[in-house]
């Protein structure tokens, strides 16, 4: 039994005034879905004030009603054809509830976008069109209200099409059809009108229920975002659960997969799902969970592809189209979270490209910063690689939002990967070094008198594997043997050098830098640097090797080696003496010519 | 996929977003259906397991097949499963049942204040060992940063403007005004310390898509829910003192699906027998304050 019926989430989009209502109370007037009298009683109600009855008193009335459970809101209401449901999502004209239009307007398959045609094409006419368009709502058809007031006039239909298929067409936007119509009236939104014989097109039911919900994600590459990791072990389960949703594509038992940007491969070895018959494939949209054939360390947030088929993008510099609602503007160089597919990465606004002022669709290109509102065209980078898809090849890997202060700020599509460009962090390391202000001591003379070279050592590795107790050890052999070391413990900044940034998250990036900078300097300064990091990924360590530049970096991993395609320069199991695991990172010095002995 | 299957799938992402997100999360069971399905939906997002504790508010006036009903999936399911109660109001008899307040007062007593302290840590949880088979007071009083919520968009007014990803403020309230954008399924998963965040899987779904899963899925259901042979049953269940059973034949998940589809139910509003939503201001007023 197919159970439950088919549904589509149109919405409805339009500037103010232009008779969005007027639609939606027709839609339900026509459909025969609302309440028995309702209609006459609001009539009536009209008659007795006399008013001239709109049916967007109706809608207004049906919202009083919410208590006694008449499903309507200002949000969204629900009807139905003899082919499906439907549910409209009502997307307010006033600017205020912008960040409802775009709840609505993602959530939308298809949208009805409402012009009065005595009115014109106004700034929401194009504001709306370009935000659905970048919301990926690809079935758009463009209402032209109000045809009595124009007498029903082929000429000046024509001539408001010809006027917003431009406008749409400068936006790539091409619309499924364009309907001539009296919402008051109710010409063309049930049965055709016999006022506009020269229409003989769809009427907007019949329009509804042409478009389609296929949005054809099966044919394309699988893409798989990684959600979690699960690994529940009540009641002896051993499974190793990659769980998620099929963001597009499908993948079979046995299949090859790949992880980005780990780049780490395993296979399927099992779709995994719970109260169904067994499964051996997993689709697009279904939410899904597999086992792989061999053991391998991924984190949630990496993409999971098939090796066989066109790769994602793998990069930390992309060309994006930023949709702005945030009370604080967008500015360049402040930390951002990024959250793409199921990866997080901060983020920062390299470059402000140009923005589209909506209502004079003019270009322009000296903004310094997006303000709320504003659609701008920009270069963003991450502090570390994700992978990703143009939204033009997979929209579901495309897009993004960014989170400005816990709250989602703005939302974005990817237009392409930018990441052979100079990087942000290269950049700013070229300009550093360019005017690094030496004093008149030489390095080598330093190393001289010190009997020592610089060096920066990083313990990494899982918190609780002992990389303290042996980083601190290291320090006080090393001052035994008089040279020159130093250990930080990472928590003395928090509350110093970073006690500015807080304990956000989204200053992750910032507060690697300043350990990188730290490391500069005091390396600059002949130091060993010594300091600790948990759980640090390739791309940290990468970070803070390019930052510590030109000075080298020396890292000793402690227990289960995280790192995906880095090889650390030491690697020490958990749990030893710390007096040996000391003597081994000597050695290493020793061998590397940073110091000439080392006696215990 | 049906619509039932897009529906669950939706749903079970939901959970694990917020798995994923929140250290501290719990899920509100009410033992009705529809948070009985979310319960469901916690096991095909988990594999079997449902690793979030589930909360349970106790009025104590609940009826009593509910309690055991819920006690006996906790053990069978492996639960973690807690309760919490205003025990003070219990006390002192403030109460609706005891003649001493009107029934929105005795709901905010027993519900809405028992809800927040209880989500908070200040007053005490219930928590079932498995292995003695009752409940023990619970050691954990760390407030819960994620609250997962079983709420329909369709079943009311207020419910029907909700987001997947709701802030609550430090005193709980909701700005029904001020909401969050959601682009497609990016959520407010990031939230300031001493703000918490409801999350709503089950937003999308009608009374008639839960029954039609739960006959799909042979979830099982409290009997209340069902004809006993003396025509009556329950649509919505709550405290005994304030929800009426409907005049109603069906015994069975089919019989319940036909009336809603098209039987003598599929006009009359599903809260219908719940007496505190008809008492001025209603479900709104509780809302806002911190009611589910």
């Amino acid at each position: 039994m197919m159970n439950g019926r088919a549904q589509m989430n149109i919405v409805i989009v339009g500037h103010v005034d232009h008779g969005k209502s007027t639609v939606i109370g027709r839609l339900l007037a026509d459909t025969g879905t609302l309440p028995k009298g309702k209609l006459e009683s609001v009539k009536e109600n009209c008659r007795k004030n006399s008013k001239p009855f709109e049916y967007a008193f109706l809608l207004d009335a049906l919202k009083d009603e919410q208590s006694q459970g008449i499903t309507i809101d200002m949000a969204r209401c629900f009807f139905k054809t003899a082919q499906r449901d439907y549910i409209i999502i009502d997307a307010p004209g006033h600017i205020e509830f912008l960040k409802n239009m775009i709840t609505g307007a993602s959530r939308a398959e298809s949208a009805l976008l409402v012009i009065d045609i005595d009115e014109g094409i106004q700034e929401n006419s194009k504001r709306h069109g370009q935000m659905v368009s970048m919301l990926g709502v690809k079935q758009v058809t463009v209402l032209v209200n109000k045809m009595d007031l124009v007498d029903f006039r082929e000429e000046v239909f024509e001539k408001l099409k010809a006027d917003y298929s431009d406008f749409l067409a400068q936006i790539k936007v091409k619309p499924v059809s364009f309907i001539p119509v009296s919402a008051r009236e109710g010409d063309n939104i049930a049965t055709l009108s016999d006022r506009m014989p020269w229409y003989s097109g769809a009427t907007v039911l019949e329009q509804l229920d042409r478009f389609t919900s296929d949005k054809q994600l099966q044919d394309k590459p699988f893409r798989f975002p990684v959600q979690d990791i699960y690994k529940f072990t009540r009641k002896n389960d051993d499974r190793r659960i990659v769980a998620g949703t099929v963001a597009a594509g499908s993948v079979s038992v046995g299949d090859e997969v790949l992880f980005l940007p780990s780049g780490k491969q395993s296979a399927i070895q099992s779709v995994e799902s719970f109260h169904t018959t067994p499964k051996k494939l997993a689709t697009t949209g279904e939410a899904a969970g597999f086992t792989l054939t061999t053991q391998i360390y991924i984190r949630p947030g990496e993409l999971m592809v098939k090796p066989s088929e066109p790769l994602p993008e793998v990069g930390t510099r992309f060309r994006v189209n930023i949709f702005w609602v945030g009370r604080a503007p967008m500015i360049l160089q402040k930390e951002y979270k990024l959250k793409l597919g199921s990866a997080r990465a901060s983020v920062k606004l390299a470059e402000i490209c140009n923005t589209l002022d909506a209502s004079d669709l003019s270009y322009s290109n000296h903004k310094k910063q997006l303000d709320c509102r504003d659609v701008g065209e920009c270069i963003l980078e991450t502090s570390r690689p994700i992978a990703f898809d143009p939204a033009s090849a997979s929209e579901t890997t495309g897009r993004f939002v960014l989170v400005d202060n816990y709250e989602i700020t703005g939302g974005g599509i990817v237009l392409e990967n930018l990441s052979a460009d100079e990087t942000l962090l290269q950049r700013h390391i070229r300009e550093r070094e360019s005017n690094w202000e030496k004093g008149l001591i030489k390095t080598k003379e330093r190393e001289r008198v010190n009997r020592h070279r610089a060096k920066f050592i990083v313990f990494t590795g899982l918190p609780g594997t002992g990389k303290r107790s042996v980083a601190k050890a290291l320090e006080q052999g090393l001052f035994d043997n008089r040279l020159n070391a130093y250990y930080l413990g990472v928590a003395n900044i928090d509350r110093g050098l970073d006690a500015d940034l807080g304990y956000h998250v989204d200053n992750a990036g910032e507060r690697l830098r300043r350990i990188g900078e730290l490391a500069r300097i005091l390396t600059d300064a002949g130091l060993i640097f010594i300091t600790t990091i948990d759980d640090a990924d390739d791309y940290d360590i990468e970070i803070l090797k390019q930052l510590n530049e030109p000075s080298d970096i020396l890292v000793v991993n402690m227990g289960e080696n995280s790192f995906s395609r880095y090889h650390p320069d030491l690697q020490i199991p958990a749990g030893g003496r710390v007096a040996d695991a000391v003597q081994e990172v000597a050695s290493m010095l020793k061998t590397k010519e940073i110091i000439i002995e080392y006696q215990i | 996929m049906d619509h039932l299957d897009k529906l669950e799938a939706q749903s079970v992402y939901i959970l694990r977003e917020a798995y994923r997100e929140f250290k501290s999360l719990c899920m509100l069971w009410s033992i009705g259906k529809d948070s009985t399905v979310m319960l469901w939906l916690a096991r095909k997002a988990f594999f079997g397991h449902v690793p979030i504790p589930l909360v349970h508010i106790d009025t104590h006036y609940k009826i009593p097949e509910m309690i055991s009903y819920r006690d006996r999936i906790a053990l069978e399911w492996n639960l973690n499963m807690i309760y919490g109660e205003n025990r003070e109001a219990l006390d002192r008899k403030l109460t609706f049942p005891d003649g001493h307040t009107d029934r929105l007062t005795c709901c905010k007593y027993l519900k809405s204040e028992a809800l927040k302290h209880t989500l908070s840590g200040e007053w005490p949880r219930y928590r079932m060992d498995h292995e003695l088979q009752h409940y023990v007071l619970d050691e954990g009083r760390e407030p819960y940063t994620g609250v997962i919520v079983g709420v329909r968009a369709d079943e009311e007014g207020s419910r029907s403007k909700e987001r997947y990803f709701s802030p609550r403020d430090k005193d709980n309230v909701w700005d029904v005004g001020d909401q969050p954008p959601e682009f497609w399924n990016q959520f407010k998963t990031d939230f300031a310390p001493g703000t918490h965040v409801r999350i709503h899987p089950l937003l999308d779904w009608t009374e008639l898509n839960i029954w039609e899963y739960i006959e799909r899925e042979k979830i099982p259901v409290v009997s209340l829910y069902f004809n006993q042979g003396n025509g009556t049953r329950y649509r919505s269940l709550g405290c005994y003192p304030c929800t009426n059973p409907v005049d109603s034949e069906s015994r069975t998940l089919n019989e319940i699906i036909d009336e809603l589809k098209s039987g003598r139910l599929s006009n009359i509003a599903e809260r219908s027998g719940r007496a505190q939503d008809s008492e001025d201001g209603g479900l709104e007023t509780l809302r806002r304050d911190g009611y589910m």
